[in-house]
């Protein structure tokens, strides 16, 4: 057997080793060895390659690495549950960039041996790897200075924005199409990289700060295609078949959260989500006339204190207050006095899919408590005390009965089936939706305003001493 | 079509459908990690980035641009770029599973 047959038989086991740790992902129980075994897969992809190109430039290679191997262990390490969407955002960013860069490089290796010519087929996958590639890069820079508060998560919109980004989409094929098949032009070729990445920025500009969870899925799923079109370029089984799975991964993740916003993923695609016309338009909507009863901290512990059963519904406040270990004591000290304790889980809640699962889990909430909403929705009519924390338009009732609002149809959690409702809150402000909440006017829900954390606090000392 | 691009297309598209089999089955509960660990698969761009480094030295290119040189430039911000993906993103979703724990039956 050649080397060349060995390698690529090692390049098909980092594949198997790919897909059997995600499938491994299905059940947290098996999930951190799934892990390994990608890890394991990569490795082998790695070294293969290295003995394949016989070291060439290992040097180089290695400094490279070496870097970006810091780079990553250290932010690894380093950041905070609360910030993985915006690491998650930059990652993919870097993923996208990478690709980039291999189309880039590619298409200057033909340009600079005037011997070969670049077949047609290997143009299109490299003009394909850098739009995606450059998309994906400043794309995810967009999203990552978004989350990180580096600039306004509000959506920044403009006239005839579709128009632009279409626009954009469109000149950009057609300078690719004049670049592979008429005259590979430097100049043509750079405008080109130049406007895939103005693309980037205007696709993810005008999306707002709670609409992330779609963005960074689709950016997710942009990275891994960017990898397969990499694939193509340098004719590699292992980069398109990885990149397809990520490709696939994201695309799954991105069409959960339309579901659970109730947006089609055209809608999210183009980007008019979360505009600002939408929200003016649903602003006027408001009829929520009626009193608030508000509540202490103290009250509101004693009434958990003498629950039967209580539900927490985590949303991006709790993750903002930093409440997930206070939320787990309130639960440590209720549970101890024998009432049942669960947690619920929107699928949209916080800024990445899965956020609040992976908050609590940090709190160390035994995950068997926590609960999807599909697994959930049933229990709230027999349920004492419904705890909203820092969630807002997924327990908005409007969503079920009321047309006109912009949240009909969202799928949401029915909290207000439940016996008794305590709502946490900084303030009356509208939910990301710019929609009133009109479970906050519900004569069964009780509010009560202040930090999420220290709130949760206070009544983690009522209950204990009630 | 030329064979490898066929065989490429092949390729990518029953990669697609098996990843949907597989990856519609994993719950909410382990979204955040799937999108860190699938991550860190995307980084597998690394690979082409070797590629690329190696074969700027390989052959050598009549200077446009600084020929070679951008190459390899480029090739390098491309390693390290794939490499912060693959060390961060596999390191960070075991940090988050190992945080996923059952109930303790003592309880």
């Amino acid at each position: 057997m050649d080397f060349f047959t060995l390698a690529n038989l090692s390049y098909l086991v980092s594949a198997a080793l790919f897909i059997f740790g995600l499938k491994r992902l299905q059940s947290p129980a098996t999930a951190r060895s799934g892990n390994f075994m990608a890890a394991v897969g990569m490795t082998i992809a790695i070294i293969v390659t290295l003995l394949e190109t016989n070291f060439a430039n290992w040097q180089m290679i290695l400094v490279g690495g070496i870097i970006g191997a810091l780079i990553g262990s250290i932010s690894a390490r380093a950041v905070q549950m609360t910030n993985m969407p915006q690491m998650v955002g930059i990652f993919n960013g870097f993923g996208g960039g990478a690709s980039a860069l291999v189309a880039i490089s590619e298409f200057l290796r033909y340009l600079g041996d005037p011997s070969i010519t670049m077949p047609g087929d290997s143009g299109v996958s490299i003009i394909l790897g850098t739009l995606i590639g450059a998309v994906t890069f400043s794309g995810s820079m967009v999203a990552f200075a978004k989350l990180q508060n580096w600039m306004t998560g509000a959506p920044i919109t403009w006239p005839l924005q579709k128009s632009l980004n279409s626009t954009l989409l469109l000149s950009i094929l057609a300078l690719g199409t004049y670049v592979v098949f008429f005259d590979m032009n430097p100049t043509v070729f750079l405008v080109l990289l130049g406007l895939a990445l103005v693309l980037g920025v205007t696709s993810v500009i005008p999306i707002g700060g709670a609409d992330m969870p779609v963005v960074i899925s689709l950016l997710n799923s942009y990275s891994g295609l960017a990898a397969a079109a990499a694939g193509f370029v340098v004719n590699n089984n292992v980069l398109i078949i990885s990149g397809s799975l990520v490709g696939a991964s994201g695309l799954i993740l991105t069409n959960i959260m339309c579901v659970g916003m109730n947006r089609s993923l055209a809608n999210v695609l183009f980007g008019a989500v979360g505009t600002a016309d939408v929200v003016a338009g649903s602003v006027g909507a408001g009829d929520a006339a009626g009193t608030v009863r508000d509540v202490s901290a103290e009250e509101a512990g004693m009434i958990l204190a003498y629950a039967k059963s209580v539900i927490f519904v985590p949303g991006y406040g709790m993750a903002v207050a930093q409440a997930q270990h206070a939320v787990r004591e309130l639960a440590d000290v209720l549970k101890n006095r024998g009432v049942d304790v669960k947690y619920a889980v929107h699928p949209v809640a916080g800024r990445m899919p899965g956020h609040m699962n992976v908050l609590l889990a940090e709190a160390n909430v035994p995950y068997d408590e926590l609960y999807d909403m599909d697994d959930i929705n049933h229990a709230f009519p027999t349920t004492t005390v419904a705890v909203v924390i820092g969630a807002n338009d997924v327990v908005n009732p409007a969503a079920r009965h009321d047309t006109t609002s912009p949240l009909y149809g969202m799928p949401i959690l029915n909290v207000d089936e439940a016996e008794h409702i305590i709502v946490l809150k900084r303030s009356m402000r509208a939910g990301f939706a710019g929609v009133e909440n009109e479970l906050f006017f519900h004569p069964k829900t009780m509010m009560l305003f202040g930090d999420a954390k220290d709130s949760v606090q206070a009544m983690v000392t009522e209950a204990k001493s009630a | 079509m030329p064979e490898a691009l066929l065989n490429n297309l092949y390729i990518f598209v029953l990669a697609m459908f098996t990843g949907f089999e597989v990856i519609t089955k994993v719950p909410p509960l382990l979204h955040t990690p799937l999108m860190s660990g699938s991550n860190a698969i995307s980084g597998i761009s690394v690979v082409g980035a070797i590629i690329i480094v190696a074969a700027a030295t390989q052959a050598v290119l009549p200077g446009i641009w600084g020929g070679n040189t951008l190459i390899l430039v480029l090739g390098v911000i491309a390693v390290t770029m794939g490499m912060i993906n693959v060390a961060g993103g596999f390191l960070v979703t075991d940090r988050m599973l190992e945080m996923f724990k059952k109930k303790p039956e003592a309880n």
